[in-house]
């Protein structure tokens, strides 16, 4: 052992010591310090699902399921009906508590212990199948609702939107087509303009991770294609998991190199790029034999 | 000041100064032939149905607003009701029939001191205090495990309706210490003034008035405010609510709290003017007929659930006079046809004169409208449905 790195050992060890008095005893972590209720996203994953498994009176609509989705992925999400897309995110919402299994957002926040609300305040924002929105107010105000706030009662008595709050809305009116709709009650939107409003209040709630189940049910060509597009243009700030049976849109979504997951009973049935996916022969027999 | 032009807030002044300033004047001022002059018959009407349009008011709170049918308020107007009762009670003094301390019910079933839960009912404060606790607090303990057991919808409202009849039944008895069915009767003096002049009805008419006229005015700042568009979204779709981060037994409970206490204070104003309060009140037809106003008036407003409380009760007390065994067939067929025919209520009927006016003149000019100002202001098509 030289004497320079003895003595760069003994810096250390006091500079050690020194931060160890200066937190009042408490041990001196040399790790980052992480805030509560703040996801760890430093291993690259957004989310964990890790051997779930849900039964309803006996039968199993997930069966150890396990997968992860990286921070910033767009991943699709293919199945057969009753292969539990919906109930998966029912599961890390948390509408669904599991029988065994663990969620994970980040790498330290255990999602099962957390009610819906809570979820969705921590940056995981959910469109439903049907899409869902308030009917009897203004497509401006379900925009104003789900701007990302304090959402406390007390709160919202007294909030006042700022001109910056203003701008944030109609800029996402603008990106979702709906700024000439803005007055007009959300019940009289046509369906695929409800699917798009839903679309825009979850990214105004700055979503960390998105769920989304079957986006571009009931739209025209047009209003898939445009989905497609603002879904592609989210990649790389948000994750998003798409639930889809439209293979057109998926093909459109994953453009031959983005990752695609298949469900089946319950469990992941292959995973893997679009067109390896689709030479699998047990997906095959799920899709085309019986 | 901007407040005050508006339809709404000079609506309100208006009725204000009718309510505090013009009948009670005209009641006190004018001999009891002259014309103008209100009878106490009218002035007694006007004053119960106002507390009524309170109730029905606070049900449309919960109701029209949040989605939450209670079929169980009278319960809470009836608590608020019993509690101004009993400091009234207190206020007979020695002029009852047994010229005892005690109130006549309490001598009569031989008790030598009052109970423990008369122990403020000579403050007049306290007594009305109560009547806005009490409510509120057995509102908030049922709504806070209702909410969170997540019972929702028709299970909600049969739930608030068998409370509403286990309270009746609790109060009926002679050892609750509340006069058993009878209840309370026979006031004599509120504030140590007798309670049967002109001049004290006046004040309860005019006090009463006031506080309707006060309770609109928070229910529109309320329902105006982000809070209650977050009411309105539980309403349309409470699982988008809460995926969207909010928490929606919070708000829940907070208006259904509130609204207990509003029916709390309307029962404390209710009973000094009608002389009477007894479990009647409580009774499960009690909690459907407030809803009712509510339904017949237009639950998704303010302003329809008291133009329904006056609409029913004034049907009510002319038809019990002329045809009093018909009146709750006549009720129940009233709510049918409302709920088939008019499911706005009558503020939605008369709303409805003007947009069909406006869509014959051309659909076109709206959107062209919507287009020009890309922010939309409060009076938007939606605001002006639900809120107007």
């Amino acid at each position: 052992m030289t004497p320079e790195l003895q003595e760069r050992g003994a810096q250390a060890r006091r500079e050690h010591d020194e931060r160890l008095a200066a937190s009042g005893g408490r041990e001196g972590s040399f790790g980052r310090a992480l805030q509560p209720r703040t996801p760890d996203f430093a291993h690259g994953i957004a989310l964990y699902v890790d051997d779930v498994t849900v039964s309803f009176d006996g039968f199993k609509a997930l069966d150890d399921l396990s997968l992860a989705i990286g921070v910033g992925e767009l991943r699709c999400i293919i199945g057969p009906n009753g292969a539990g897309k919906t109930t998966m995110m029912d599961v890390i919402t948390g509408k669904t508590r599991p029988d065994a299994g663990h969620v994970h957002f980040g790498s330290n926040i255990d999602l099962l212990r957390l009610r819906e609300n809570e979820i969705a305040q921590l940056g995981i924002g959910r469109k439903f199948q049907k899409p869902t929105v308030y009917e009897n107010l203004s497509v401006f105000e379900n925009l104003e609702l789900a701007l990302a706030g304090d959402r406390r009662p007390r709160a919202s008595l007294f909030a006042k939107l700022s001109a910056a709050q203003r701008d944030r809305i109609d800029a996402m009116l603008a990106q979702i087509h709906l700024a000439a709709e803005a007055r007009r009650p959300a019940g009289l939107l046509s369906h695929g303009q409800k699917q798009w409003l839903e679309i825009g209040m979850l990214l105004v709630q700055e979503p960390t991770l998105l769920l989304l189940d079957e986006p571009v049910a009931g739209m025209t060509d047009e209003e898939t294609e445009r989905t497609a597009e603002l879904f592609l243009s989210l990649e790389g700030r948000h994750s998003l998991v798409v639930v889809e049976h439209d293979m057109v849109f998926i093909e459109r979504l994953a453009q031959g190199r983005r990752k695609v997951t298949v469900l089946h009973e319950g469990s992941v049935l292959a995973e893997g790029l679009l067109a390896e996916v689709q030479c699998h022969p047990q997906v095959v027999e799920v899709y085309l034999g019986r | 000041m901007k407040r005050l032009l508006s339809p709404w807030g000079g609506g309100l002044a208006l009725a204000l100064i009718a309510v505090v300033v013009v009948v009670p004047v005209l009641h006190v001022a004018l001999p009891p032939g002259s014309w103008l002059h209100p009878s106490d018959y009218a002035v007694a009407l006007a004053g119960k149905i106002m507390c009524y349009g309170i109730c029905a008011l606070a049900m449309g709170l919960a109701w029209g607003y949040t989605g939450i049918l209670s079929l169980g308020h009278g319960l809470y107007f009836a608590l608020g009701g019993y509690a101004m009762g009993m400091y009234l009670m207190r206020q007979i003094g020695r002029d009852g029939v047994y010229q005892s301390d005690l109130p006549d019910f309490m001598v009569f079933l031989d008790w030598k001191a009052l109970p423990w839960h008369w122990a403020l009912s000579d403050s007049f404060g306290a007594q009305l205090a109560l009547a806005v606790a009490a409510p509120g607090l057995l509102a908030f303990v049922f709504g806070y495990f209702a909410f969170r057991s997540r019972i929702k919808g028709v299970y909600f409202s049969i739930i608030t309706q068998a409370m509403t009849y286990a309270a009746m039944l609790l109060f009926f008895r002679n050892e609750t210490g509340f006069g058993g069915n009878n209840g309370f009767t026979d006031f004599k003096r509120i504030l140590g003034l007798p309670i049967a002049t002109p001049g004290m009805r006046a004040a309860l008419f005019a006090l009463t008035g006031a506080t309707l006229i006060a309770s609109l005015a928070l229910a529109r700042a309320i329902v105006t405010s982000k809070y209650g568009r977050v009411l309105q979204a539980i309403r349309d779709a409470e699982a988008r609510v809460m995926f969207s981060g909010y928490d929606p037994i919070a708000y829940k409970l907070s208006i259904w709290t509130l609204s207990a206490m509003m029916c709390g204070v309307a029962g404390a104003l209710y009973v000094p003017q009608v002389g009477i309060i007894n479990p009647g009140e409580m009774s499960p037809a009690a909690g459907i007929e407030i809803a009712i106003w509510t339904a017949v008036g237009g639950r998704a407003s303010l302003v329809g659930p008291v133009i329904g409380a006056f609409a029913v009760n004034g049907a009510k007390s002319w038809f019990t006079q002329v045809f009093p065994e018909f009146w709750l067939y006549f009720l129940g067929a009233l709510f049918i046809a409302v709920t088939l025919f008019m499911p706005d209520g009558i503020i939605g009927a008369l709303r409805g004169v003007p947009r069909t006016l406006a869509r014959r003149r051309g659909a076109g000019a709206r959107e062209e409208g919507a287009r020009a100002d890309g922010v939309p202001a409060r009076t938007d098509v939606a605001a002006g449905e639900v809120q107007a």
